[in-house]
């Protein structure tokens, strides 16, 4: 069984076909990379399966369940986590409350219950607390834990921004460009942590990437995009062999 | 400097993260107890303002400061809530129930505004906001049957326990104290709860909010219903303590000088809304003082200064015009807002924050903290 279908997916904004008629699957407990030149469509994908954008046509499977009529918020609640290529975090909180945030999906109290601070959530916050605390530890976070947002480097921000999103325990995780604006050191540390993902927590990975070191140092398999039409699909070398691929980066 | 040394998760959650608070706000509430014994009626009367305008500020801390969805309507909600009290006391209803009812209508409502401004950001938010307003003004002002149109309403004073809770006696200083006390424990109970997070992932990126499995509309509804409802019960209280109401004194004013609150308080914390409604309710007898004194001061000053009896008289009759000149408070809010927003925009609150940090550090404080600075411009922002 596959985690993750897209069949027929297509965005067109006006004439432009952003996402053409594009079908993949991800399977469960794999790292797949999306490459392509800039404007191929990859971004638009990741917001199509994120439900920030309306498919023109095409479904999207998620454990063989139609999730294309879910809600954004839905998608969350599935498993289903992302990240953004240009960071979004919640600027004006602590590095702790925003990875709280991403343990909303778990959480079960009434507004009622909160108001009154009640001992069932006391004890939730705690839960959410102990699984948090993992996640830093995980990503070695600690030092940064009752820092404001607005006042990290960025590639510390990013760390965080995938410390959010495992903080939801997904299923499968959107890593949009994990490497960009990171210097090689950082670049090295994510290429760790995307592997343990799939290891250690067995969360099945998609991401877009630029960094062909890192891709072929995590992928499993490879989907290379240009003008929203799958170009190639499969291991790593064979697609960056394949001629269309090298066409479309180096032109013909 | 004092470090926390945390060795359980409580020591997060807890509202009291060290026992010096304890005693800083112990000492605040033993001297709030005793101010109707200590303090002329004038100033306690002057405190039971700044409970109602405070209760105010912090429902619109949760909308406006924490989810970010700005309003210009609250003066609207005071006045839903203080109708309602008033309605439902000419019809015998007790006070526990009305005061009740009071905060549900008024969050009922303040959840159907919610509704339309789902789709309405910024500054398209606020202009919708004031036709709320507007339009309620105009209700208040021409349903007759039940509001008396612009011969407004007496609310007579609070009966409970058999008694008659008079609008000056300490008992109501109490209850208005003990309401905003109440208020301010709850959302800080709800701003350390999922729902207060929530809250504040609207406020700083919905795209974000979205992804992490916050429905935003319910969201963003909650929010408006629950500041809407802390209103309406200012509400109550406030038409206790006018004993008359009539729409006139709802009006884009009231709602102005509520934003004001929160903006001079500063908007970053739950203190911003009590400085805010301190600095408030010191506008108007400041606008008395410069009435009254300032006319008399300035031609002083001119006669101390070797000016003629003729000239000393003009002066004094130009300051006193000016003094009292319509509009005048209009302008001074306009200024104090302005002055606020361009120098401290985090208000009194930060301000304090500030000097208190520097106390903290001294002698190692630089003055370059707390520079404004935007590092990341956000290009891709999926609204």
């Amino acid at each position: 069984m596959s985690c993750f279908r897209a069949e027929n997916l297509s965005l067109h904004f006006g004439g432009l076909k952003a996402v053409d008629s594009v079908s993949f699957a991800v399977e469960k407990g794999e790292i797949l990379s999306i490459i392509g030149p800039n404007g191929a469509g990859k971004s638009s994908i990741f917001n199509l399966i994120s439900r920030l954008y309306e498919p023109t046509a095409g479904r999207l499977y998620f454990e063989d369940q139609d999730i294309t009529e879910e809600p954004p918020y839905g998608i969350a609640k599935l498993g289903i986590a992302r990240t953004f290529q240009n960071i979004e975090l919640f600027e004006n909180a602590t590095v702790l409350s925003n990875l709280l945030v991403g343990r909303h999906r778990h959480s079960t109290t009434s507004l009622w219950q909160e108001l009154l601070f009640l001992p069932n959530v006391r004890r939730d916050e705690k839960a959410h607390r102990r699984r948090v605390e993992q996640v830093i530890d995980f990503l070695d976070l600690a030092a940064h834990r009752d820092k404001l947002i607005s006042g990290l480097p960025y590639g510390v921000r990013k760390v965080i921004e995938l410390a959010r999103a495992l903080c939801t325990e997904p299923k499968l995780i959107l890593l949009d460009e994990p490497s960009s604006g990171l210097n090689v050191e950082e670049t090295d540390d994510m290429s760790f942590w995307i592997r343990d993902m799939k290891t250690e927590l067995g969360i099945t990975v998609l991401m877009v990437e630029h960094d062909m070191t890192l891709v072929n140092r995590v992928s499993d398999r490879v989907i290379a995009l240009n003008y929203g039409k799958v170009l190639a699909m499969g291991a790593p070398a064979e697609v960056q062999a394949h001629p269309d691929v090298v066409a479309a980066y180096l032109g013909t | 400097m004092r470090f926390l040394f945390k060795t359980d998760y409580n020591d997060d959650i807890r509202l009291i993260p060290h026992s010096g608070y304890i005693w800083s706000y112990g000492a605040l509430l033993a001297l709030l107890l005793i101010a109707p014994f200590v303090l002329s009626s004038y100033l306690v009367s002057q405190l039971v303002f700044v409970c109602i305008y405070a209760i105010v500020g912090v429902g619109l801390m949760i909308l406006t400061g924490f989810t970010g969805q700005a309003s210009l309507g609250h003066a609207a909600f005071l006045a839903i809530g203080a109708y309602t009290a008033a309605y439902l006391q000419q019809m015998g209803v007790p006070f526990v129930v009305y005061f009740l009812a009071a905060g549900a209508l008024t969050g009922l409502i303040g959840a159907m505004v919610g509704f339309p401004a789902l789709r309405l950001q910024g500054i398209y938010l606020v202009i919708a906001t004031i036709s709320f307003a507007l339009i309620v003004e105009e209700i208040l002002a021409r349903w007759e049957s039940v509001t008396h149109g612009n011969d407004g309403m007496r609310v007579r004073a609070i009966q409970m326990f058999g008694g008659s809770i008079t609008r000056d006696s300490p008992t109501f200083y109490y209850m208005c104290l003990g309401l905003l006390i109440l208020v301010i424990l709850g959302t800080l109970n709800l701003m350390r709860s999922p729902t207060g997070r929530a809250f504040v992932a609207i406020r700083d990126s919905e795209t974000a909010a979205k992804s992490m499995g916050i429905n935003v509309s319910r969201y963003k509804v909650k929010s408006f219903a629950l500041s809407a409802a802390i209103t309406g019960f200012a509400g109550v209280l406030f038409a206790h303590k006018m004993s008359f109401i009539s729409p006139e004194m709802f009006t884009l004013q009231l709602s102005i000088e509520f934003i004001m609150v929160i903006i001079i308080g500063g908007v970053i914390s739950l203190h911003g809304a009590v400085l805010g409604a301190i600095f408030i309710v010191m506008v108007d007898p400041f606008l008395t003082f410069l009435k009254d004194d300032i006319p008399g001061v300035a031609a002083g000053l001119a006669a101390t200064f070797g000016a003629g009896v003729e000239q000393v008289a003009s002066i004094k009759a130009n300051v006193a015009a000016i003094a009292s000149a319509n509009g005048l408070k209009g302008a001074i809010y306009g200024l104090i807002i302005m002055l606020f927003i361009l120098f401290e925009p985090y208000g009194i609150y930060g301000r304090w924050l500030k000097i208190k940090l520097f106390f903290q550090l001294f002698p190692l404080y630089k003055r370059a903290t707390f520079k404004r600075q935007k590092i990341y411009v956000k290009s891709e922002r999926n609204r």
